[in-house]
């Protein structure tokens, strides 16, 4: 039965004198091999150069703030339930009088740790979220850690940064649907990114 | 004056010493990076700017690793090996013309290692040598694989030197001398060889490929029927040595084959720069700066050759043994006799025809 039309038949013909001298065969193949010497190479240099991974990329965990600064985070713990590979631990405190401009709810996470070595950035915690406080960030990645200590993220390294604040198009599953939708119809194209939720 | 010229050649000897192993060093460097535009990529470009470091990174590496001498090798033989190798791959380069002469305070000197009137006879039996390394660490390693690969490289060598040995004799018909700097200079003027030899360079140059155990012809060291080769049981520096012997050889016989068929340190319209050169600037400095300018462009044909070695490599597949057998003795073998033939018929019968229509 026949395929397709490709397929060839084997000869083992006297191969001509032209194919016997070797070297006009050999000419040609230096001169593709030379071609690719001279063309643009399609490295990207990894640390120098990064590719945009697209908007669904999950790459390090970010504590959100509110429009005012306030940390969202309540502890209320599911992002540690959810959580797969238990890298999610926390301390609850109860927000003190005064401290209203610091916290968002009335109880928050005193200490916040991701274990960066548990992690396995399936983004779970981010779902679980009720407060909207926590998310993977598309843009960036974790560093390299060479030590022990530079495992265990804190809270000063987790919580957003008010003065470089994290920017997303959409921040719901909703919102980002909806976007799409309006992609495909082409009523939308620029989305200007906000940082709040 | 007599301390001058000993002083002179002492330090020609050093320069074409230090010359030899820092080319050879960056053509580790230069065949990684060929390798990789020719497949679309970077090469190393990690260490240094655009990866300049990398042969000194990989000979610190070498130097620190476990120097292993597997426990039923014949010790001795197994350190001779690449020592042997390594040895013989830079005596090659003692005879090798790189310019004509350098004047200093009255004194002509060379730009060669040794004078010698039997340069390229020299080289052959080097060359010959050459292949006790791979033999001698082949056999010491106690290895089947080893073995066979020694002894693959022995045949192999043995091979291709009679056919490059006859190619050459075409050369020396036309030359009558061994010398390699008069073969040089008799190629003074665009008189280069390679025109009246084409059909003995292409022998010439496949054999020296064989010589060398580079792609298609290395055999020797065909991972993939002989794990390594003649060098599975080497590691650490020795192996480094191997390898470097091989880069060391491939610029040595790029180096013989721009001097016998390129016209070495010559280039068109030279005697024009040198009077230029001699009439502005005097004639020791002018001379100086003219054999310099040779220099430079011999180093340009040996480079060329050296990137031609590295061009072929990542363009042609290995051949099977007994096609490298057959093209040895059934092609290039009668090809290199029929050159010798008409060579010396042309010499006979053509030169004074030609020469008499001139005159």
């Amino acid at each position: 039965m026949q395929l397709t039309n490709r397929s060839k038949q084997v000869s083992n013909k006297e191969m001509t004198l032209m194919e016997r001298a070797y070297l006009p065969a050999i000419a040609t193949g230096m001169a593709i091999t030379l071609k690719h010497f001279f063309k643009k190479k399609v490295t990207i240099e990894y640390p120098e150069v990064k590719r945009y991974l697209g908007p669904v990329f999950r790459g390090r965990h970010i504590l959100k703030r509110d429009a005012e600064g306030r940390e969202r985070c309540t502890a209320c713990g599911l992002c540690a339930v959810a959580c797969p590979a238990e890298a999610i631990s926390m301390v609850a405190a109860e927000r003190q009088k005064g401290e209203e401009s610091l916290y968002r709810e009335e109880k928050y996470a005193a200490v916040y740790e991701v274990n960066m070595l548990r992690c396995i950035f399936c983004g779970l915690c981010e779902e679980a979220c009720p407060k909207q406080a926590v998310y993977l960030r598309h843009d960036e990645f974790i560093p390299v850690f060479n030590d022990r200590n530079q495992v265990i993220w804190g809270k000063d390294l987790l919580v957003e940064d008010m003065n470089n604040r994290y920017t997303r198009e959409a921040w719901t599953k909703e919102e980002a649907h909806l976007l799409d939708q309006k992609r495909a119809n082409g009523e939308a194209t620029n989305v200007v990114p906000r940082a709040i939720p | 004056m007599e301390l001058t010229e000993f002083v002179i050649k002492t330090l020609t000897i050093l320069v074409v010493f230090v010359l030899t192993l820092v080319i050879a060093m960056y053509s580790t460097w230069g065949e990684r990076k060929v390798a990789g535009f020719i497949q679309d990529r970077m090469g190393p470009n990690r260490a240094g700017p655009g990866g300049l470091l990398q042969p000194l990174a990989d000979a610190g590496k070498m130097f620190f690793k476990e120097d292993f001498i597997p426990a039923l090798a014949n010790k001795w033989l197994f350190i001779a090996g690449p020592s042997l190798a390594m040895l013989t791959a830079l005596l090659a380069s003692a005879v090798i013309p790189f310019g004509s002469t350098f004047r200093y305070d009255g004194v002509e000197v060379v730009l060669q290692g040794v004078e010698s009137n039997i340069g390229i006879l020299y080289v052959f039996g080097v060359v010959a040598l050459g292949v006790y390394g791979i033999m001698i660490g082949g056999w010491a390693s106690n290895n089947k694989f080893s073995l066979l690969g020694a002894i693959r490289a022995a045949s192999q060598n043995i091979s291709y030197e009679v056919a490059m040995g006859l190619s050459l004799i075409a050369i020396l018909m036309m030359s009558s001398s061994l010398s390699l700097g008069d073969i040089v200079a008799q190629q003074h003027g665009g008189n280069w060889n390679i025109f009246y030899q084409p059909l003995g360079f292409i022998i010439f140059l496949t054999c020296s490929f064989a010589e060398c155990n580079r792609v298609p012809f290395d055999l020797p060291e065909c991972e993939t029927e002989l794990v390594g080769g003649y060098h599975t049981e080497y590691g650490s520096m020795k192996l480094g040595f191997y390898l470097f012997a091989e880069y060391i050889n491939m610029f040595v016989s790029s180096a013989i084959i721009s001097t016998l068929y390129f016209g070495g340190y010559n280039y068109p319209g030279m005697d024009w720069v040198y009077n230029q050169l001699t009439a502005s600037l005097g004639t020791t400095t002018g001379h100086n700066i003219a054999t310099l300018i040779g220099t430079g462009v011999f180093f340009g044909k040996a480079l060329f050759f050296i990137f031609f070695y590295m061009w072929v490599r990542w363009t042609l597949p290995r051949f099977r043994y007994d096609q490298l057998m057959n093209l040895g003795w059934k092609k290039l073998i009668p090809l290199a006799i029929i050159n010798i033939i008409i060579t010396g018929a042309s010499v006979l019968f053509l030169k004074p025809f030609i020469t008499s229509l001139l005159n």
